[in-house]
This record gives C-alpha cells, structure tokens and sequence, in this order.
C-alpha cells in the first residue's frame, strides 16, 4: 500500500456526484497522488463523446445508447433534475460563481495525469464502443482496478 | 532563489491548490511561490497541501477576504 495513490469507482452518471468525484480526484492529484478513475456502469455516460460514433449495434444496443446521457454536458443530477430544469439551474449558478465546469474538471484531470479507465464488461453490456467514448483513456476488467485498489490507500466508490 | 506569484483569484475548490501543485511542479527547491486565493476552503486547504507535499508554508495571511500563503519550496 502507498501513501500517495487513490483509487475512485465512478458508478454513477448523475453530474453532481462526477463533479464531486473529479473534485476528489483532482484535488489528489494536485496532493502529488497517482490517481486512477475506474468508470463502470452509468458513470461511463460521463466518458461519452457528444457526437456518436459509427460503430454496428443491435435494435437493443441502439435504444440504450440513444436513452443514456451523452456526455457531460447532457448528465442530470441526482436529486431536483425536473427534467433537466435542475441541471440547467446548477449550471448557472456554478457559473455565477465561477466553480468548473464537468467538462473542465475532465480537462484538469487529464492535465494531471489522471488515469481513466473505463469496464470493458459493462460497456459491453450497455453496447458502447471505445469509439464512443473520449480518447486517450484505458479499457479494462475489475482484475485491473483491484490491482490499482491494492495500491493505494484511499479508494472511493460513487454510486 | 526565484519568487513566484500564483495568482488563484476566483478560483474554487480545487482550483487552488491546482494551481499551485503546478507552479511547484515548474520551481526549483528553495524558490519562494506566493499565492492569493479568494476560495475561503484555502484556508486549511493550503496547510494540509504544504504537510502532504512536504514543501514549507511561511505564512498565510488573510487581507480582506484575499487569503496569501508564502510556501517555499522542497
């Protein structure tokens, strides 16, 4: 175990609870940690580029693609979302007081050598492709994450 | 021995201490990184940075709301 490692599980796709991991993460990193992000099931929604992609999918696949969040900018909040009104408010309320952005926070992390790891098995499941999702980040099994998890000394779980 | 002025007005949690980590990350041992943050969490924050990273907090004072932390570093 290190002193200077953490691990966080992103489970959740709501955009308060990903800035709230991102924070955390961040935040590590700028401590001097080696951070890894494990995203897993409705958390990868976070990783999605905005556009799709080209890729083949089944009937089932396609609805569940076109019913999840596109990416940070189309995530909804945990709790008050009223049908995106909530987010809408968030925003420009984090605007007003000049608190980052989802999308900046990503940046940031990227900019600090976060590494992003999203599950192979539940993107399989929910039928995204890496094409899908942003570049320049690993895939992988739960074998990986707990191999990061045995590490390090602090391991978050958002779901 | 350079100082170096980060300026981290305005800035939220963890903004800060981003901008800090990467200023550190830039210096030499013994430079001298004046930081102003408006982030009232900075407080602290610049104090539990300064004892995790190893590097000396000289002072922090608070001028009206602009929180200064003098750190030199390791």
């Amino acid at each position: 175990m290190r002193e200077d490692k953490k691990t966080i599980i992103v489970f959740s796709g709501d955009l308060d609870k990903a800035m709230a991991a991102f924070i955390i993460a961040n935040g590590a990193a700028a401590m001097g940690n080696e951070v890894t992000m494990f995203f897993t099931f409705w958390g990868l929604n976070i990783l999605r580029k905005a556009k799709g992609a080209k890729v083949k999918k089944t009937f089932l696949e396609k609805l569940f693609g076109w019913m999840m969040p596109r990416g940070p900018e189309k995530l909804g909040l945990s709790k008050m979302n009223f049908c995106g009104l909530g987010p809408r408010m968030m925003k420009l309320m984090m605007r007003q007081k000049n608190v980052n952005t989802l999308p900046e926070l990503i940046e940031q992390a990227r900019a600090l050598g976060v590494k992003i790891i999203a599950c192979s098995m539940s993107m399989d499941i929910m039928g995204i492709h890496p094409e899908e999702l942003i570049d320049g980040i690993e895939y992988a099994g739960v074998a990986s994450y707990l191999g990061e998890a045995d590490e390090a000394n602090v391991n978050l779980f958002i779901a | 021995m350079a100082e170096k002025y980060v300026n981290a007005r305005g800035l939220q949690c963890p903004g800060p201490i981003v901008q800090l980590f990467q200023a550190a990350k830039e210096a030499q041992a013994g430079d001298i990184l004046v930081v102003e943050a408006t982030d009232g969490g900075f407080k602290k924050d610049v104090v539990a940075w300064c004892k995790k990273t190893g590097n000396e907090l000289l002072s922090l004072e608070d001028d009206a709301g602009v929180l200064r932390a003098r750190i030199k570093k390791a």
